[in-house]
Order: C-alpha cells, then sequence, then structure tokens
C-alpha cells in the first residue's frame, strides 16, 4: 500500500484534575498554567498510529493552536508514536473562536497534505463540538463523524458511524475528516523509549503570518462569537431508591417507560 | 543547581501516574481481597517497557536508569504496593543481577524477555535461618560433573511462583576458604527444573496480590554453565543488589505515604463531623502538614542516593538513609491516614485500609531499619558490633 499520511488534531488543556477558572472578563477558560494533552484526542492519535501501522507505512503529524509556544502535551502524543507536530502559537489567537480556530488548523493541515484527518468529536475543557465540520469545510474535504471504527483502502474510508440505533456504514474518497468518539481504541501508554526518542521529532512552531492568513480574520478580532454569561451548571439530583416489597420490578420497569427508554 | 525533574523524567512520570489511576486503581482492591496475582496488569506495564526501564535497548531495554526505575515504582506504590513490588522484585532482584554480573550468553538468553515482562525472574537470597545475615546461608551446591547439584531451602521468595516465572538465583556454598569462612555463589536455576519445589503461596499481613512462596532444592541440578559471575563472589554480588534494591524500595515507600497524603486531602474536603468539612480542623490541617512534609523529605532522599547510583558515585550510606526515612513515613502516614479516614480506613477494600497493611514491611524487606542503622553507622566509621 502506498504511504499513508494522516493528521490528527490534538488540544492542549489546562489539567482537568487541577481546579478550573474563567477569565471574569471573557468567560472563557484560563490557560495560564501547565497544558497537557487531552485524553479525549488520544483515541484519535492511537488510530492514527494504528492506521498508519496498517497502510504499511505512513506516518502520523500532529496539528495545533495553543498559548506559549506550548508543546507538553504534544510531546506526550510524539511519545506515543506520532512523527512530527505543527504548532501554531500567536499572541493574537488569544479569544479566538471556534471558526478561527477551524480556520488556523486548516491553514497549518495544507501543508502537510494529509490523506485522512482525525479529530476527537469534541475536546474536554471548553468546547462546541463544531470545529471538525467547520474544518472540513473549509479544507474542502468529506466529513464522517462519530466513527467508531475505520478500515481504509484504494483511497477510500470505509467507516462504521455510530448513531443513537446502532451503527451507520459511511464510505467516502480521502482526503477526507473523521471525528472519533472515545473508547473506539485502546490508546497506548508511551515507553521510556518513546518518551526519549519525542525529544527528538521536529515540532515546527507557526505564527498566523508564517500561514500567511490576513490579519484580523482570526483570534479575538475575527471572533464572531462571545460568550454573553455563565450560569452554574444544575446539579445533580439525588436519584430515586427503590425498595423491593415485592414489585420492584414493576416500578422499575414504570420508571424506565417515564423515561422513554424501554 | 537544581533537584526537578528533567521534562522527559517528568512526563515518565505523569504516564506511569496515569497508568496507575486508570489501570490499577479500578481493579486492585478485588485482586488484593482475593489474594489474586494481577497477571493484566503486569502485562500492561510489560507492553509499557516498564520492566525494561533500566536495560540497554540491545537487551530489549528502554535505555533509562535505575532513577527512572524509581519514579515508576513511586508512582505504582502511591496507588498499590502489591504492583509495585512485583516489578520492583522482576526489575532489581529478578533482571538486575542477570545484567550486571551475567555472561553475554545468559543476558542474551534472559534479558529480553524479563525486559518485555512476559517473563519473571526472581533472587533467592533469604532463608528460614536469615536474611541480610549471609553467614547463616545453609543451601548448599557442589560441582557434579558438568553440574551444579543444589540442596536447600529459600524463605519469602517474590514473583518465586507466578505462571510467568522463569528463573530463579539462588545464593548457595558452593565451598569454603582457607579460614573456613562459606564460598557463596549465585547460580540460575530455570523454573521446572526438577528437583525445585515451589511451596504454596505465603498468607501474608500486605501486598496480598504480590506473589510469595517458599522455595526447596532437593538435589536440584543444573549445568555448571548456570553460575552467574565468580564463584565465590555471590556475597558481594547480592550486597550490591541489596543496595539498589534499597533505593528502589525507598521510591515505594514515598509512593505509599504519598498515597495517603492524597487520600486524607482528597476525604478531609468531603467528610463532615460536627457541622463541618473536617478539613477545617487544624488538629487535621496539622496532621496532613505533618504527612506532607515527612513524604517531601523521604523523596529527596530516596531521589539523591538514586542520582548517585546512576552517577555512579557511591550511594551505599545515601540508600540506607533513604530506605529508612522513607519506609518510617510510609508507616507513620499509613497509621495517621487511617486515623483520618476513621471506621472507612479499616476497610479492607479502601485504599487507606490497604497502605496500613501494606506499609509495615517496608521497615523489613531489602534490609530491616535496624540494618540501614547498622550501614549508616559503619559508614561513618564506627566500629562493627559484636
Amino acid at each position: 500500500m502506498r504511504f499513508m499520511n494522516v493528521v490528527v488534531c490534538v488540544k492542549q488543556i489546562p489539567d482537568p484534575a487541577a481546579p478550573a477558572r474563567l477569565d471574569p472578563s471573557t468567560w472563557t477558560l484560563e490557560r495560564e498554567g501547565k497544558l497537557i494533552l487531552d485524553e479525549s484526542d488520544s483515541y484519535g492519535v492511537e488510530m492514527g498510529l494504528q492506521l498508519a501501522d496498517q497502510a504499511g507505512g505512513g506516518e502520523v503529524t500532529l496539528v495545533s493552536m495553543a498559548p506559549r509556544n506550548e508543546t507538553s502535551g504534544l510531546r506526550t502524543a510524539l511519545a506515543m508514536g506520532a512523527a512530527r507536530a505543527i504548532l501554531v502559537s500567536d499572541p493574537v489567537l488569544g479569544g479566538s473562536d471556534a471558526l478561527g480556530t477551524a480556520k488556523v488548523l486548516a491553514a497549518a493541515i495544507r501543508r502537510a497534505e494529509p490523506d485522512l484527518v482525525v479529530a476527537a468529536t469534541e475536546s474536554t475543557d471548553g468546547y462546541t463540538g463544531t470545529l471538525p465540520v467547520q474544518l472540513a469545510e473549509l479544507l474542502g474535504f468529506p466529513s464522517v463523524t462519530f466513527v467508531k471504527k475505520v478500515t481504509v483502502g484504494d483511497g477510500k474510508v470505509h467507516v462504521e458511524r455510530q448513531t443513537e440505533a446502532g451503527f451507520d456504514e459511511v464510505e467516502t474518497p480521502l482526503p477526507a475528516v473523521i471525528t472519533v468518539t472515545a473508547g473506539v481504541v485502546e490508546p497506548r501508554y508511551p515507553s521510556f523509549k518513546g518518551i526519549m526518542a519525542a525529544k527528538g521529532k521536529p515540532v515546527d512552531q507557526l505564527t498566523v503570518a508564517d500561514l500567511g492568513l490576513p490579519e484580523g480574520s482570526v483570534g479575538a478580532a475575527g471572533a464572531r462569537q462571545e460568550v454573553v454569561s455563565v450560569e452554574p451548571a444544575e446539579s445533580r439530583k439525588a436519584g430515586e431508591i427503590i425498595v423491593d416489597e415485592g414489585d420492584a420490578h414493576t416500578r422499575i420497569v414504570a420508571y424506565l417507560e417515564q423515561l422513554k427508554v424501554i | 543547581m537544581s533537584t526537578s525533574l528533567s521534562p522527559e523524567q517528568e512526563e515518565l512520570r505523569a504516564t506511569v501516574e496515569r497508568f496507575a489511576r486508570n489501570e490499577v486503581a479500578p481493579v486492585i482492591a478485588k485482586l488484593y481481597e482475593q489474594e489474586e496475582f494481577p497477571y493484566d496488569i503486569v502485562a500492561a506495564m510489560g507492553r509499557m517497557g516498564l520492566f525494561g526501564l533500566p536495560f540497554p535497548e540491545e537487551y530489549g531495554g528502554m535505555g533509562g536508569d535505575y532513577f527512572a526505575f524509581c519514579l515508576a515504582l513511586e508512582e505504582l506504590a502511591r496507588v498499590d504496593s502489591s504492583v509495585a513490588i512485583t516489578l520492583e522484585a522482576g526489575v532489581s532482584l529478578g533482571a538486575m543481577p542477570i545484567f550486571r554480573f551475567g555472561t553475554e550468553e545468559q543476558k542474551r538468553e534472559w534479558l529480553p524477555r524479563l525486559c518485555a515482562g512476559t517473563m519473571l525472574g526472581a533472587f533467592g537470597l533469604t532463608e528460614p535461618g536469615g536474611g541480610s545475615d549471609a553467614g547463616a546461608t545453609r543451601t548448599t551446591a557442589h560441582r557434579d560433573g558438568d553440574e551444579w547439584v543444589l540442596n536447600g531451602t529459600k524463605a519469602f521468595i517474590t514473583n518465586s511462583g507466578t505462571e510467568i516465572t522463569g528463573l530463579v538465583t539462588a545464593t548457595a556454598v558452593t565451598g569454603r576458604d582457607h579460614e573456613g569462612r562459606p564460598r557463596i555463589s549465585s547460580i540460575i536455576v530455570p523454573a521446572g527444573t526438577p528437583g525445585l519445589t515451589v511451596a504454596k503461596k505465603y498468607s501474608k499481613v500486605g501486598w496480598s496480590s504480590s506473589d510469595t512462596h517458599e522455595l526447596a532444592f532437593d538435589d536440584c541440578r543444573v549445568p555448571a554453565a548456570n553460575l552467574l559471575g565468580e564463584e565465590g563472589r555471590g556475597y558481594a554480588q547480592f550486597l550490591r543488589i541489596l543496595d539498589e534494591g534499597r533505593v528502589a524500595v525507598a521510591a515505594m515507600s514515598v509512593g505509599l505515604a504519598q498515597g495517603c497524603v492524597d487520600e486524607s486531602l482528597r476525604y478531609m474536603g468531603e467528610r463532615e463531623a460536627f457541622g463541618r468539612r473536617i478539613g477545617e480542623y487544624q488538629a487535621l490541617q496539622f496532621k496532613l502538614a505533618d504527612m506532607e512534609a515527612r513524604t517531601h523529605v523521604a523523596r529527596l532522599a530516596w531521589r539523591d542516593a538514586a542520582a548517585r547510583l546512576t552517577e555512579g558515585r557511591p550511594f551505599k550510606k545515601e540508600a540506607a538513609v533513604a530506605k529508612l526515612v522513607a519506609s518510617d513515613a510510609a508507616m507513620v502516614n499509613a497509621r495517621e491516614a487511617t486515623q483520618i479516614f476513621g471506621g472507612y480506613g479499616f476497610m479492607n477494600d479502601s485504599p487507606v485500609g490497604r497502605f496500613y497493611r501494606d506499609a509495615k514491611i517496608l521497615e523489613i524487606g531489602e534490609g530491616t531499619s535496624e540494618v540501614q542503622r547498622m550501614v549508616i553507622a559503619q559508614a561513618m566509621g564506627l566500629p562493627r558490633p559484636h
């Protein structure tokens, strides 16, 4: 098989284990501390590595946009086995909305000339879940979302796409954009050899000017989306405890019917 | 000068932390309760390359060092000590003697599988009549043609009876010097050799998911080529192995001490008593502050000893200091964490209950705290006691 060039979009996010804070003036997430690889992207990285492997030749290029030239999350994915990374970092990108981010990533991805672009369905920190399809539109690639299984061959990608009822089988020509759900593959833990090898792998650091994007088209200046207010999430209501007095099964069935689960 | 980790060391630490949290924590309580060996976890650690961490790539290793190995041990022990000791013994007692003292042929034969974690090696040193007291070794090996014939019993041997145990390196008396003192040698005995009997596993107070057996050698014959290192050098060899192992056990102890801090900090933010979160009471704040301080100091101690070891500087005293203070920190923190948790801390399925049961052996294995004090005193130039 021919050489397979997979681009995986990865986001570097504040550690979800640490308490998160919103900037009170913009209501966006503060990203001042160390950033790590979004765990939901580790599935895409693993899938990319497996596809490149199955193709009998190929490699994974990571594409990321992050503040302050942050690379620690990229290093994790490089340690897993990705070959190289393209990082777009530019102070003007603060306050980007989803479309602005998609424009930046699309411009970076074009440079990598991918056969396939893989992204998570959504990120874990601040997300709209719209970026991958915007990306596909900007790149002019077909997109298939919620992918749980992928095979590539004869210039096409064949996928099983998760639906509420089961899955759809979809085939589309390459290049294409797919989004993968958590749990589709078992992401490998990087070995120490992988970690040491990641040290020497190339990370292309680019600015908005390097990408040739017009000033004002991206970042806060180009954002058409604004967070106007923030409400605390509704706390989870206590569950209902059914004590079995001989009729528990009928009460559980009634409860599930009311939820329209059965 | 800095005592902080390099980006690569930090990446390794964070990877093992993630592994322990995601793969070990959810399943270990049940394995522990049922005293089952964690085969799946061992296989996963093998795939991550943890068993090959301090060995060169040419033998299937990861090209790391002992410091990196200790970092991994600390993070594993933060969640569970049975898993950590399985790795510790597999590397520092199973594979390390072969790497340090083996012939090229022995290394090529055993190390690739030991590094991959598909095979475990054990180190048969301790006997029913003595551990650190090497003069008390009763197991003998005599030459008969081109074979060694072993007779004797070994006690408390970690990783000696698993389905993937491939060898035990046994110390044995192979003769006497001109002053009548025993000449001790190390001999590789492959698992399944006729005459080697693996007794049923011990019922232990802690480390319940780790594999520990008594071994009996009864006219057990192995090829003469299975001698590890020089004949009569077994004593010096195992002293080196124990010195290194002390650093590893110190790192494990710090992991357990840190696990106590993690669990207590979380619980103190959740549990309420007398209308307030218990973390608001200064009595517990001071307890936790002391636990944190103890852990921090012990961590600096093992890192210093491990740094000396990796740089090829003398580390014997520092290893003993690290083992002494770290095992003490683990023991005290386990007691304090259990106190903070109250009745829940006394339950076997709470991590803190496991920490309490697992802590004590850290003051015993790889040289007791008393042996560490002997080593430290002698390193200070004090005379050997009589």
